[in-house]
């Protein structure tokens, strides 16, 4: 067995918690010093959620509709939800900065660290106060003559606050959020009518109530009280 | 059982405790594959499964949420789920990702079994 594989330049190092290393106009850093958290450190049911769009009727090969993705990974993203990447780019390390769109006109400031990132797909893992726990991997593959481009989330709200939400109209408005993006990405590859589909498993039912303390890292909580402060 | 570039066996070490032996790759196109080497590891009783990896060659991070899915699995099942065999960038993505929290890491084979 090679003791390097091939990848290796792939994946992140390992990182106690999260550092931001540049400023990003507008980008509230709320997730300095957090630590990653995957689905298994999450509170809720467990989600697998596959949204796939094909890219029919253009002529492009998986690594590049990859390349385009990661490049304009922020203008994909539905209106009134803001991706503030590293000026480096969506490389394997690096932190962005995000705000989303809530319930009620809400924003929720948080960010995602790039656990992995080849020519075919990357990976975006989310920190303490996310809200939810996992990631989620971008991804294109060639299928039936013609690239298919994807993301997968396999995902635990992060905290009894955020399982609630998810449950209240979150994971509508969050398959909705994706199957959008990836429209946005096809339209832009030149795909004429894109058609998305999503789907969804629960990979476990349980609730890990071990994690509800996760609640005090809650970004829905931080993101309020950001929100109040003075000038903001 | 095979799938792309991975193979994997089983071995039993005893009537509590299976080896699922893994060669090769592990990328989302193994969901196959390693689901039903771990369907056989797991039956009749198992208690621990443990992953050999000392044939792994290369895992993208779509392997790395295959794992996941069998760590559900096994705490379904209330069997532990154990691995050795990984290299030193190996381990560190197991750091990474966390999932050291929950799959235990040993150096050796009969370190593994130990704790099982």
């Amino acid at each position: 067995m090679s003791e390097t594989p091939r990848n290796a330049d792939s994946w992140a190092k390992p990182v106690e918690t999260l550092t931001v290393t540049d400023e990003r106009e507008g980008a509230p850093n709320l997730v300095e010093g957090k630590r990653l958290q995957g689905a298994i450190q999450g509170f809720g049911k467990m989600w697998q959620k596959t949204y796939r769009v094909r890219l029919e009727g253009v002529e492009t090969t998986p690594e590049e509709g990859i390349a385009t993705w990661r490049a304009e990974f922020p203008s994909f993203w539905p209106k009134g939800n803001d991706f503030y990447p590293p000026l480096t780019g969506l490389e394997p390390g690096e932190v962005a900065l995000i705000k989303a769109a809530g319930p009620g006109g809400m924003k929720f400031k948080t960010g995602v660290m790039v656990i992995y990132s080849d020519d075919r797909e990357f990976t975006l893992m989310t920190p303490e106060g996310h809200m939810f726990a996992g990631w989620i991997t971008f991804s294109s593959h060639d299928e039936d003559a013609a690239a298919v481009a994807q993301a997968q989330v396999l995902m635990r709200a992060q905290d009894p606050i955020s399982e609630m939400g998810l449950t209240m109209g979150g994971h509508r408005m969050e398959n909705r959020f994706w199957e959008q993006t990836l429209a946005n990405l096809a339209t832009r590859l030149g795909v004429e009518n894109p058609s998305v589909t999503t789907t969804v498993v629960c990979v476990d039912k349980r609730r890990q109530w071990s994690k509800a303390k996760n609640v005090r890292h809650s970004v829905a909580i931080r993101s309020t009280l950001h929100m109040m402060k003075p000038g903001k | 059982m095979t799938q792309g570039t991975l193979s994997m066996g089983v071995r039993r070490i005893d009537d509590a405790v299976a080896v699922l032996d893994i060669e090769g790759e592990i990328t989302s196109a193994s969901e196959e594959a390693l689901g039903e080497a771990y369907a056989e590891a797991a039956e009749n009783g198992t208690r621990a499964v443990i992953l050999n990896f000392t044939g792994l060659e290369y895992m993208n991070s779509g392997g790395i949420g295959l794992l996941v899915t069998l760590l559900v699995r096994a705490n379904r099942a209330k069997q532990k789920l154990l691995a050795y065999g990984l290299t030193e960038h190996y381990r560190q993505i197991f750091e990474l990702t966390r999932l050291d929290e929950a799959i235990g890491i040993y150096d050796s084979e009969d370190a593994a079994v130990a704790a099982a």
